[in-house]
C-alpha cells in the first residue's frame, strides 16, 4: 500500500523535473535575449557591463531598420484586409450545406499552408518575374495575402462549424435580405473566428522570410528580412533590440487570440444556453 | 378504371418530375451560390498561388531550349547517323541558328549543354560570338575556331538535348543520368550529391522528431495532469515560442550557442570549459537539432496534450485498482490511448521539419543544408531553374505524401491552429 502511493508521487515528481526543464528550454533563448538588448556593450555575455537604450536608439534612428518596418506593416496590414475577406467569404461559402466538392476545395485553399513555403518562394518569384511582380510591394503583398488566407479560411470555418443556420433561416422569414441576414446575423456570431484568423494573417506576413528573400529587393526590405541579413552578416545587439520589440508584440498577439477564444467559447455556451 | 388508374400514374409521375426538376434547380442554385463565394479566393490562389507552382515544376522536364534556338540545326541533325563526320549541310545550318537566334537564346542552350558536358558552355559561345562574321564553307570556319566540331560525339551532345521533354533534372536528382545508349545508370561519384542532401534531410527531420518527442510527450502528460490555472499557465508557456518570430528564436540561438555566447560564457566561467577552445555548439549539427527542435516542439506538445485530456483518468485508476503497477499501467493503457496524439505530432513536426530553410541555413554548417537550401541555391545563385524545379517536385511530392497520410490518420478537419 505504502509502494503504491509513495509510487505516484516520486511520477509526479519525476513529471515536474521534466517537464519544468522543457518549459525552461522553450522559455530561457527568449527571456535571455532581453537583457541583452538592454547592454551597454556590443557583447552577448553576462553579467552585463552596464545598461543602455544605444540599440534601441540605433534601431529608431535606422533609415534602413525604419523602412523595413514600415514595408512590414505596410504590407502585414493590407495582406490581413486581402486575405480576411476573401478567406471569410470563402468560409462562408464551404460551410454552407450546399457545398459542392468541399474536401476538394478545401485542399485547395488551403495548400499554401501545407506546400513547403521555399516552393511556394520559387515558384512565386519565376511567376512574378515574368509579370514584373519582383520589387514590389505589391507583389509581396499577393504573396502574403495567398498564404496568410488559409488561416483565416481554417478559423472561420472552424467557428461556423458550430453556427446555427436556423438563424439565418428564421432571419429570411422575417424578411431579411441574403446579404442583410449575413451581416447582421452572421457576422457577428462569427466576428472572433474573422479576428483571431485577421489576427493569423497579420502575423504570417509580419514574420515571413522565405518569400521576400526572393521576391523584395533592397527598398522592399521587410522586418524579418532585414533580421535575417543581421544574423548572417554583423550580428549586432540592435538584433536584440528588435527580437525584444518582437517579443512584446507576440506576447500581446497571444494575449489577443486567448481573449478571442475566451470569448467565442463563453459565446459558445451561450448560445447552448 | 385501368385507364384512369394509368392517367392518374401519369400525372403522379408528371409531378414527381417537376417536383424533382424545381429542387433540383433549387440544389444547384444553392450550389452556385456557394461556389460564388468560394470563388473570389479560388481564383485568387489558382492565379498567385497554385498556377505559379504549376509553370516552375514543369521546369523540371521542360527541354524547349535548343528547340528554341537551334531549329535548322536539329532538323540537319534528326537525319544524321551520330558516327558520321557532320557534313557542310550541318555546319551550314548550324551558322544560320548562331547567326539568326538571340544571344540570350543561345547562351541558354549552352548552360544546358554544359551539364551534359562541362566545357560546352564555353565553347558555344565563343563559336557564337566568332562565327557571325564567318562566310561558307562553315566546316573550315568552325574547325578554325574549335577542332573539337569535328567530333561526332558533340553534334551528338546536341542532338540529345532536342527533345522538347527531359527526365535528365529528375534524373540529376536522384544522382542518376542516362548513358549514350539511353541506359539509367549512377553519376560519378563527385557529382552525386543530391542523394546525400535527401538522406540529411530525411535524417535531420527524424531526428527531430525523436527529440520533439522525448521533450514534449512529459510536458505535455504534465499539462494534461495539471489542472486550472496551472494548467493554463503551462499552456501560455508553450504558446509564447510557438507565436514568437521564427527569427527572433532563430536569433536568439545565434546569441546563445555561438564561441562567445551566453552558454559558452557560463560554462567558461563555471570552470567547465577551457577558454581557449570553446564548445563547438553553431554551425554544426548540433546547433541545427537544437534550434529546430524548439521551434517545432510546441507542435508536437499540442496535439499529445488534446490527446491525453481527453484520457479518462479512471481507466488508470482501474487499472491500479485491478493489481497493475503504475508502469505497467502506463505502458499498456495510458501509452496506446495517447499514440493517436503522438503520430500526429510527429507527423505535423515532420513535414514542417522536411521543408525547412531559414533555420539550417542561419545555424547550420555546410554539411547541414537541407533540400530547401539546394533548392534555393539552385534557383539563386547558379539560376539552374530545371534542377531548382526538380528538387522542388521530390520536396513536394514527400510532403504530400506525408500530408496524406496525415489526413487518414488523423483527419484534415482536425487541423487546428491556435
Amino acid at each position: 500500500m505504502t509502494n503504491f502511493l509513495s509510487f505516484p508521487r516520486l511520477f509526479s515528481i519525476l513529471l515536474w523535473l521534466a517537464g519544468g526543464l522543457v518549459i525552461l528550454f522553450l522559455i530561457a533563448p527568449i527571456v535571455a535575449i532581453v537583457p541583452l538588448s538592454f547592454n551597454a556593450e556590443p557583447f552577448f555575455t553576462y553579467p552585463m557591463p552596464g545598461l543602455s537604450l544605444r540599440w534601441y536608439r540605433e534601431f529608431f534612428d535606422s533609415n534602413v531598420w525604419q523602412l523595413a518596418l514600415k514595408n512590414s506593416i505596410i504590407v502585414a496590414v493590407f495582406a490581413t484586409l486581402l486575405s480576411t475577406f476573401l478567406g471569410t467569404l470563402a468560409a462562408i461559402g464551404l460551410s454552407r450545406p450546399s457545398c459542392p466538392a468541399r474536401a476538394t476545395l478545401t485542399a485547395i485553399l488551403i495548400s499554401p499552408m501545407i506546400v513547403p513555403v521555399i516552393v511556394s518562394a520559387v515558384g512565386i518569384y519565376y511567376a512574378f518575374a515574368a509579370v514584373g511582380l519582383l520589387n514590389s510591394l505589391t507583389g509581396l503583398v499577393l504573396a502574403h495575402t495567398a498564404i496568410g488566407a488559409p488561416f483565416v479560411v481554417i478559423t472561420v470555418t472552424a467557428t461556423l462549424a458550430s453556427f446555427d443556420h436556423n438563424l439565418m433561416r428564421a432571419a429570411s422569414s422575417l424578411g431579411a435580405a441574403p446579404v442583410e441576414a449575413t451581416l447582421r446575423i452572421m457576422l457577428p456570431v462569427i466576428a472572433p473566428g474573422v479576428a483571431s484568423g485577421a489576427l493569423f494573417a497579420f502575423v504570417t506576413s509580419f514574420d515571413e522570410v522565405v518569400i521576400a528573400l526572393f521576391i523584395a529587393g533592397s527598398e522592399e526590405r521587410t522586418l524579418p528580412r532585414q533580421m535575417w541579413s543581421g544574423v548572417r552578416e554583423t550580428l549586432s545587439p540592435t538584433i536584440a533590440a528588435v527580437a525584444t520589440l518582437l517579443i512584446l508584440f507576440s506576447t500581446l498577439f497571444l494575449a489577443t487570440i486567448q481573449w478571442l477564444q475566451r470569448r467565442a467559447e463563453r459565446q459558445k455556451i451561450a448560445h447552448r444556453d | 378504371m385501368v385507364i384512369a388508374t394509368m392517367n392518374d400514374g401519369d400525372e403522379a409521375r408528371i409531378a414527381d418530375r417537376t417536383r424533382v426538376k424545381r429542387l433540383g434547380s433549387a440544389k444547384s442554385k444553392a450550389q452556385l451560390r456557394a461556389l460564388l463565394l468560394i470563388a473570389p479566393l479560388l481564383i485568387f490562389l489558382l492565379l498567385v498561388f497554385v498556377l505559379p507552382i504549376a509553370v516552375l515544376l514543369t521546369r523540371a522536364v521542360d527541354n524547349r531550349a535548343a528547340s528554341a534556338a537551334l531549329p535548322y540545326t536539329l532538323s540537319a541533325l534528326s537525319a544524321w547517323d551520330e558516327e558520321s563526320a557532320p557534313d557542310e549541310a550541318l555546319f551550314a545550318a548550324f551558322a544560320t541558328d548562331l547567326k539568326q537566334s538571340p544571344r540570350d537564346q543561345i547562351a541558354e542552350v549552352a548552360k544546358r549543354l554544359n551539364y551534359y558536358e562541362t566545357g560546352m558552355r564555353s565553347m558555344l559561345l565563343k563559336t557564337a560570338r566568332t562565327i557571325r562574321n564567318a562566310k561558307p564553307p562553315y566546316n573550315a570556319a568552325f574547325v578554325a575556331i574549335d577542332p573539337k566540331w569535328e567530333t561526332p560525339h558533340y553534334w551528338t551532345l546536341i542532338k540529345n538535348a532536342s527533345p522538347p521533354f527531359t527526365d535528365y533534372y529528375l534524373l540529376a536528382s536522384l544522382d542518376l543520368e542516362r548513358d549514350a545508349s539511353g541506359a539509367i545508370g549512377r553519376v560519378s561519384a563527385e557529382n552525386a550529391v543530391h542523394v546525400d542532401v535527401l538522406i540529411r534531410t530525411f535524417v535531420v527531420s527524424a531526428s527531430v522528431i525523436v527529440i520533439c518527442l522525448f521533450l514534449g510527450y512529459p510536458l505535455a502528460a504534465l499539462i494534461a495532469r495539471s489542472k486550472g490555472a496551472v494548467a493554463n499557465a503551462l499552456l501560455i508557456l508553450v504558446l509564447l515560442p510557438f507565436w514568437t518570430s521564427l527569427l527572433v528564436r532563430t536569433s536568439a540561438w545565434v546569441v546563445l550557442l555561438q564561441g562567445r555566447g551566453v552558454i559558452n560564457s557560463a560554462l567558461i566561467w563555471l570552470g567547465l570549459v577551457d577558454p581557449a577552445h570553446p564548445l563547438d555548439l553553431i554551425y554544426n549539427r548540433i546547433g541545427v537539432l537544437i534550434a529546430m527542435t524548439h521551434i517545432l516542439l510546441p507542435f508536437m506538445v499540442l496535439p499529445i496534450y488534446s490527446v491525453m485530456k481527453s484520457i479518462p483518468p479512471v481507466y488508470l485508476r482501474a487499472a491500479s485498482s485491478l493489481g497493475a503497477p503504475p508502469m505497467s499501467a502506463f505502458l499498456r493503457i495510458y501509452l496506446p490511448m495517447s499514440m493517436p496524439g503522438v503520430s500526429a505530432g510527429g507527423l505535423l513536426v515532420f513535414i514542417l521539419a522536411f521543408g525547412y530553410y531559414i533555420t539550417p541555413a542561419l545555424v547550420g554548417g555546410p554539411g547541414d543544408q537541407m533540400v530547401s537550401y539546394f533548392i534555393a541555391y539552385y534557383s539563386n545563385q547558379v539560376t539552374n531553374w530545371g534542377m531548382a524545379a526538380a528538387l522542388s517536385t521530390i520536396l513536394l511530392v514527400a510532403v504530400l505524401i506525408l500530408y496524406a497520410v496525415y489526413n487518414r490518420i488523423v483527419g484534415i478537419d482536425r487541423l487546428r491552429i491556435g
